[in-house]
């Protein structure tokens, strides 16, 4: 009986993805073309390319920058957004300069940085952090400013000390729109990682992706965009998993609203 | 009509545990204020059970809020067991209408009774004790690892009222707490408050929009006026102390307190105001 339902899961998780992929292979089987080398021949280079060395040296070094630009953007989002939606005062004074900053593509700010913060780890941190910040920031705000009355009355009544009144009021009450903005940062985190190695870098991803691309090595350089996919795709199981746990009181208050 | 208090606990200011004076609250709008709460004056003596009913728009909620500490008085004062409310005071609990939103759904329903005592910082064997006792005597001690939203509308405002017996508070306040439930949840949360008001001996102050309502639960009932908002008449509830829902309501005494209340509110509510005003 339970079996069915999870061949169901299953079935519907792959298909499209096999599909895909077996028109990728169909369409490319006989291909002479330079650039779109067969499937198989890109496959088949996968594991000279990545797992003789490449690992530790290209691909953690971009994780480890991803995970601190990521990290730092989630905490000084959550910082200031919930500073900024509690204080009306700070929200008036701050809001527009936020939007202008906002706007701004993070790819532009890199030469920039480049010269405060030179070419190494940290400069692409920045990277990371200055486009990944924006999303967590808005929505705390947001997520703090909705906050109940009668919740915050209630914590008032029973004389909640700031502290607790932060975690178990303010940071719970809004990790619904905390998390919808972790989710955004977190693409955005990835297209900068990879954008900050073009520049100027000597290791990382993005860095040896493009110098595939200026040595015409086209099927290594398609590896590395299908090897991005599938940290792409990691990386968002591991966020869902994390956000189904601490969220799953409001996957349950919405569904009974619903119903209810 | 007449506007002397009649109520007992009114009669002697020396044991008032809640003692509201000259209450007046101006909200600031724009260009000019309005005037919710004009002059209100009234006690409260310790282990009383007092309802406040008015029309719809009396500023009942304002008073409450007033009273609990949320809200800053324009002028006027309110002294809770000796001492000038000016923020949240320990000691009170409050019950909110909207029981929806005043339980935390993130939590469960154990932890929304236990966090207030955590705040209080009681030791954690007393606190489970009290969580326990707390959710045994609204006759929820199955659904302390449910979540609010899971439970009836009743049934939450059971946790509410559960959270506020927990904190074992001096006095407990209740805004309109029945407004949202069905009819029979409403006569069955009566009786719980009753019941909970005479084991527990702490004073209740009952805000509510219901004229049955407050004569079947109070010992004294006061009328306020319309906004902007003044005391009209406090009416004492000479009703037995042992009260149910068929007996009481059908007693003759409840009756002309009923009517008696119901025609104060439509004069209320025409704009009626006492002699003086």
């Amino acid at each position: 009986m339970s079996v069915l339902p999870v061949l169901r899961r299953i079935v519907l998780l792959l298909a499209v993805p096999v599909l895909l992929v077996a028109a990728w292979w169909a369409a490319t089987a006989n291909s002479t073309d330079f650039f779109w080398p067969p499937l198989s021949d890109i496959l088949g280079t996968f594991d000279d390319t990545w797992f003789h060395g490449r690992i530790t040296s290209d691909v953690l070094p971009s994780l480890a920058r991803l995970l601190a630009g990521y990290s730092l953007a989630l905490l000084l989002g959550v910082g200031l957004g919930t500073a900024i939606g509690s204080a009306r005062v700070l929200r008036a004074l701050l809001e527009p300069s936020l939007e202008f900053f906002r706007a701004i593509p993070s790819p532009v700010l890199v030469p920039i940085l480049m010269l405060f913060a030179g070419i190494g780890n940290g400069m692409k941190v920045l990277v990371i952090v200055s486009g990944c910040v924006w999303p967590v920031l808005l929505n705390t705000v947001e997520g703090v400013r909705a906050l109940d009355e009668v919740l915050r009355d209630t914590a008032r009544c029973y004389r909640m000390r700031p502290h607790s009144r932060f975690v178990h009021l303010v940071l719970r009450g809004a990790s619904p729109q905390i998390a919808a903005g972790a989710r955004q940062a977190l693409s955005i985190g990835i297209i900068l990682m990879v954008i900050s190695e073009m520049f100027a870098a000597s290791n990382g991803l993005g860095f040896t992706i493009i110098q595939f691309q200026r040595s015409f090595s086209v099927p290594q350089m398609w590896t590395g965009i299908i090897l991005l996919g599938l940290i792409g795709i990691a990386l968002s199981v591991v966020f869902q998993t994390v956000e189904a746990r601490v969220l799953s009181w409001y996957t349950g208050l919405r569904r009974s609203q619903r119903e209810g | 009509m007449t506007t002397t208090p009649t109520g007992a606990g009114s009669a002697g200011t020396s044991t008032a545990l809640l003692d509201v004076r000259g209450l007046r609250k101006v909200y600031d709008g724009r260009g000019r204020g309005v005037e919710a709460v004009r002059d209100l004056t009234f006690t409260v003596g310790a282990g009383e059970l007092v309802c406040i009913v008015g029309p719809s728009g009396a500023g009942k909620t304002t008073l409450l809020r007033c009273v609990a500490g949320l809200l800053g008085c324009t002028s006027g004062e309110v002294v809770l067991e000796g001492r000038r409310v000016t923020g949240p005071p320990p000691g009170m609990a409050v019950v909110f209408q909207e029981y929806g939103r005043s339980l935390f759904p993130w939590m469960t329903v154990r932890q929304n009774v236990e966090r207030p005592l955590k705040e209080k910082r009681v030791p954690k064997a007393d606190r489970r004790r009290l969580v326990r006792e707390a959710l045994d005597a609204v006759g929820l001690a199955e659904a302390g690892d449910a979540h609010p939203w899971q439970l009836s509308g009743g049934m939450q405002q059971r946790v509410a009222i559960a959270r506020a017996v927990a904190y074992e508070p001096h006095i407990l306040l209740m805004d309109e707490p029945f407004a949202a439930v069905d009819a029979q949840t409403r006569a069955d949360l009566e009786d719980l408050v009753r019941a909970l008001w005479k084991r527990l001996g702490v004073t209740v102050l009952f805000v509510t929009h219901d004229i049955d309502e407050s004569v079947y639960l109070g010992q004294r009932v006061i009328v306020l006026s319309n906004s902007p908002t003044v005391v009209l008449e406090e009416v004492a509830v000479d009703l037995p102390d042992g009260r149910d829902q068929l007996t009481t309501r059908s007693a003759p005494r409840f009756a002309e307190l009923r009517a008696h209340i119901y025609k104060l509110v439509q004069q209320a509510k025409e704009g009626h105001r006492p002699a003086g005003e």
